[in-house]
């Protein structure tokens, strides 16, 4: 074959380091200043933004939803969760993130995190494991402590995209630049991945014009996950799909409205509807709960579904705009320009698309006791990390510091990294060149992603199929998958941007074949709306409380099931 | 959901291009800071904060709801002042950046 030439390519930049970081949003600078704290390695942070903004908290957040409060113990919340999640989740990773949640709060608040307080000076609740912040600044204060630290060297506008892996072990990463032509070659003694999780795999609320306007970080695009599936990592529960229930077009939180001004779900009939939907007398509604029920009555022609905010007070009103504005601002503007604020009329509430998320939900990398993947040397934290769902902000500080500590602990044992031979990194290089050389195809760069999104929806269990998925259907997705990971090889880059978007749509096929195969193979109704099977509605405990989890081996997703591992068990993978 | 950014306003400090987590804004051959991918604009605000001279306009799509209001920032140490601009009517909301959320 002869190449022809062309005016794009990147030509390799070799780099070093003890522990590269895969991502520099909440669980990466966390890992980093933990790693800055406790020795003189050397740490290298590859973000695809800029550390001060990038990752999920971008806008802010509203509350600290993962903190054990007086009353409340870490074992409650391996409870909590556990029984939120349907029993499926590393009760042992809970449990030890659990342990650490109030001490990284606290941590936080030494940044400069305002905590609201009362007269005694504790942390005033707004629930059993929420405190109430001003999230607005939280990113750049994370992002400060990071920049402070000395051996901590920050490679903004790096987008990594495969380990660099020699046997079972992971020696470093791909990537490359998007401000210059360079492809790197960083080799580290261990890599913690915290790339986020994955948005954009489904067709959103809002496709159009605001198609971004979504729960999750559009910009999580699966990064993480498709490294690790690509590399042969073991990967859990991504059958467990994260669904948020949100205000309407601004697909804005509802949590601060429903816990600040504790207004209740009704229906267009005025009628509060969620009890009905087999919640336990007595008993707190879960997430996907209230997300089913609101589903069902708009089916049920008893749509749209409303929080009550109606007649709030004034004073209720303003602390909504004010708080709105510090983490999600579309909120406010949208109830300013309408000109009719919560207080004179209820806010419409939505389910968003579905997300894979392991912050909410437990789907991502099958862990040992201690954040190491089953790949030697790889780390993984946040919301790329599996097994711990309900973590949160402050349960992914939680993880980045045990998988910094853990990473640390493994690269004392080091041997040190062969380097790797030229031909095998130009082979690397090209193959990324060869997307500058493609010539412009039928589809574009746009067209594959609509297509993705909408099969997703369509066949995989997305909005417009109230969430349930079938196994005739799965098979059609998969076929329709396996086409587009075809025709993505044929898409072209102009520009640095476009390659960063071919790769992110190419991260996310691998990540929606990985999940239609963990859809397919939980044979059971585990999580309403989260993983709905037609085929098989209700919950089987007798064959399912079990793992679900996979390994990519020649292009082939391997299932296997896992027993549940217990809080106190001291978890090892068997190679 | 997106942004605008005023010409005639920009100072081409270039910050908002460099703190946008999509990396959507880009500066043209006179420095000068336009988002170049307006459809993949989460709404994270991250530009408007950035922005001394209130040169970002951040609105909602006619697809969710959006009439042509929108909203810039001015920040002034502790305080970020809001300003939502209807026609003629200017709101401003202020937060306290060193005071909690009360919900």
């Amino acid at each position: 074959m002869v190449l022809k030439p062309c005016k794009m390519a990147l030509k390799p930049e070799i780099l070093k380091t003890d522990i590269l970081i895969v991502g520099g949003g909440t669980a990466g600078c966390f890992s980093a200043i933990t790693i800055a704290e406790n020795s003189k390695a050397k740490v290298l942070i590859a973000e695809k933004a800029h550390i001060k903004r990038s990752g999920c908290l971008a806008a802010g957040v509203n509350a600290l939803n993962a903190y054990i409060n007086p009353g409340e113990s870490p074992e409650s919340y391996v409870e909590y969760v556990k029984k939120d999640a349907e029993g499926i989740i590393r009760e042992d990773l809970v449990y030890s993130l659990a342990k650490k949640l109030n001490q990284v709060t606290q941590k936080l608040e030494e940044m400069g995190l305002p905590i609201l307080k009362d007269a005694k000076g504790d942390y005033v609740s707004r629930g059993k494991r929420n405190i109430k912040i001003n999230g607005e600044n939280i990113k750049p204060l994370l992002a400060q402590a990071v920049q402070a630290k000395k051996n901590v060297q920050i490679l903004n506008g790096v987008n990594i995209i495969d380990y660099i892996v020699q046997g079972q072990r992971v020696s470093g990463a791909y990537g490359f630049s998007l401000k210059k032509n360079l492809f790197y070659v960083i080799y580290a003694k261990a890599v913690i991945c915290t790339t986020g999780g994955a948005a954009g795999l489904y067709k959103p609320n809002n496709p159009g014009f605001s198609r971004h306007k979504m729960w999750y970080s559009p910009f999580n695009t699966g990064a993480g996950y498709a490294m690790g599936i690509r590399a042969g990592a073991e990967m859990t529960s991504l059958e467990m799909r994260f669904i948020a229930l949100r205000c309407k077009d601004t697909i804005a939180p509802t949590g601060t409205i429903a816990q600040g001004v504790r207004a209740r779900q009704i229906n267009s009939l005025g009628q509060e509807y969620v009890k009905q939907y087999g919640v336990k007398a007595g008993a707190e509604a879960s997430t996907p709960q209230r997300l089913y029920a609101t589903v069902l009555e708009n089916r049920e022609g008893r749509g749209p579904c409303y929080l009550q905010t109606r007649g709030i007070t004034e004073e209720q009103e303003q602390g909504l705009y004010k708080a709105y504005l510090n983490m999600a601002p579309a909120q406010t503007l949208k109830w300013v320009e309408q000109s009719r604020g919560p207080g004179s009329d209820n806010v419409e509430i939505e389910g968003t698309e579905p997300y894979v998320v392991g912050g909410h939900a437990a789907s991502g990398y099958w862990l040992n006791g201690q954040c190491m993947t089953t790949l030697q040397g790889l780390f993984a934290a946040g919301d790329v990390a599996g097994g711990s769902p309900k973590k949160y902000v402050t349960g992914c500080l939680a993880e980045g510091e045990i998988a910094a500590l853990a990473a640390l602990q493994y690269i004392g044992i080091d041997d040190g990294v062969v380097m790797l031979e030229q031909s095998l990194i130009q082979a690397k290089v090209d193959a990324v060149n060869l997307y500058f050389r493609n010539e412009p195809g039928l589809y574009g760069l746009e067209e594959v992603e609509e297509a993705m999104q909408k099969v997703m929806d369509e066949y995989a269990g997305g909005i417009s199929v109230g969430y349930t998925v079938s196994r005739a259907k799965l098979q059609i997705a998969a076929q329709r998958i396996e086409e587009l990971l075809e025709i993505s090889k044929t898409l072209r880059a102009a520009d640095l941007h476009d390659l960063l978007t071919i790769h992110e749509i190419i991260d996310r096929l691998y990540v929606c074949k990985v999940l239609i195969a963990h859809l397919e193979a939980r044979k059971e109704t585990r999580w309403l709306c989260y993983q709905q099977n037609a085929d098989f509605p209700n919950k089987d405990n007798v064959h399912w409380r079990k793992y679900v989890n996979s390994r990519y081996e020649n292009g082939e997703v391997k299932i296997l099931l896992r027993e549940i591992v217990k809080r106190d068990e001291v978890y090892e993978h068997s190679y | 959901m997106s942004i605008r950014i005023d010409k005639g306003k920009c100072v081409r400090c270039g910050q908002c291009a460099l703190v946008c987590p999509g990396g959507l804004i880009v500066q043209d051959e006179e420095k000068k800071a336009y988002i170049k991918y307006p459809k993949d604009c989460w709404g994270c605000a991250a530009c408007l904060k950035e922005c001394k001279v209130g040169a970002i306009k951040y609105f909602l799509g006619a697809d969710i709801g959006g009439k042509g209001v929108y909203l810039y920032t001015l920040d002034e140490q502790d305080f970020l002042h809001w300003f939502i601009v209807n026609n003629d009517i200017q709101h401003r909301m202020t937060s306290n950046k060193r005071e909690s959320n009360k919900y």
